[in-house]
């Protein structure tokens, strides 16, 4: 392949205004969840279940962690960018984040609706 | 008459092997106010000493260093106001040609890269292209840029990609021509720059705002680009 500096992928912004879409939704899950929590009284299994049991917590809370994969996806990709040169290695790591992500996201539906 | 203490970065590729800091004690007079009188002072005690100047007034921007670890031009640096020893070094992040000069291929390759002059394809008119006081108004801030590279080689972001991120002072500029409602390629410059490297390198880290020495915002006039972009994209 001709060794040239290549830019202009033509993406950034999606990905730029996602970031601080999901960090707002962070930060008032934090909220949402540090209330849940002092309004809790008794931290046992039974107020706990009861927390989860209802379901504004638990699609708050996958939209939660949805936001913080999203989120990390962005960072990650960035960190990516700059430190690992290859782009094989640098594709393989990207699909490896991505394929995870998407786990965690499968594995806490599955915890969330379980409870 | 007040001594001041120097130390200074010394590099000459033909005779060192490797960069070495020369100490030095300078013996001031009144009229020495700035950095730059003190530099040619020293030029004219040791001729070997490179350094760019060229106005002496802010102007055109040759003469930025890294002070006492802060960019800045010489010639509006107080020289009461830095403490001893000074130590002064090129700009960082750039090739260094020799002593206090860098090469700065890289920085105004970065700036020709977002086309730094107005695209109008219809005719001129008789007389000037007029802009209304609120629309000239935005370019307050953004056309005074003397490009002495003191923004862009103060930033982590253009130290680490300064083949592929635009820089802040490339970046200022752009918006300058983005901003100019005389200009037609608005939508060509914004999707030049919707790129992960050439404008999301930005992490908004502001080095560039610090050190400005014309007290220019890069770091604004990235948010007003990517601004646009969103309004452009929803």
């Amino acid at each position: 392949m001709v060794n040239r500096i290549v830019v202009g992928a033509h993406y950034g912004i999606k990905d730029w205004l996602a970031q601080r879409i999901t960090g707002v939704v962070m930060a008032a899950y934090s909220l949402y969840f540090l209330g849940a929590l002092l309004g809790l009284g008794e931290v046992n299994y039974d107020s706990w279940h009861a927390l989860f049991a209802s379901g504004i917590t638990r699609v708050f809370t996958l939209i939660f962690f949805l936001s913080l994969f999203y989120h990390a996806w962005v960072g990650v990709r960035d960190i990516f960018m700059d430190y690992i040169k290859p782009t094989g290695l640098r594709l393989a790591l990207h699909a490896l984040v991505i394929l995870a992500l998407i786990g965690y996201a499968a594995w806490v539906a599955q915890v969330l609706w379980r409870l | 008459m007040a001594k001041v203490k120097f130390s200074i970065y010394r590099f000459d590729p033909e005779k060192d092997e490797k960069p070495y800091m020369q100490n030095l004690e300078v013996e001031l007079e009144p009229s020495d106010r700035k950095l730059l009188d003190v530099l040619v002072k020293i030029k004219a005690l040791d001729d070997s000493l490179s350094f760019r100047r060229s106005c002496r007034e802010g102007v055109c921007g040759s003469d930025a260093l890294n002070i006492n670890g802060t960019n800045g031009l010489a010639c509006l640096t107080d020289i009461s106001s830095l403490s001893q020893p000074i130590t002064l070094r090129p700009l960082p992040g750039l090739p260094v040609v020799r002593d206090l000069i860098v090469d700065m291929t890289q920085f105004f390759k970065q700036y020709h890269s977002i086309k730094p002059y107005l695209i109008n394809d219809e005719p001129p008119p008789e007389t000037e292209r007029l802009q209304s006081p609120e629309d000239r108004e935005e370019l307050n801030g953004l056309y005074e840029c003397i490009l002495c590279a003191c923004c862009s080689t103060a930033c982590p972001s253009f130290w680490w990609n300064p083949d592929k991120f635009v820089g802040p002072s490339g970046l200022l500029n752009a918006y300058r021509f983005i901003a100019d409602t005389r200009d037609q390629a608005i939508n060509e410059r914004l999707d030049n720059l919707e790129d992960p490297y050439r404008l999301f390198r930005c992490h908004t880290i502001m080095n560039c705002v610090e050190v400005c020495p014309k007290h220019l915002n890069p770091t604004r006039a990235i948010g007003k680009i990517k601004d646009l972009m969103v309004k452009r994209a929803i």
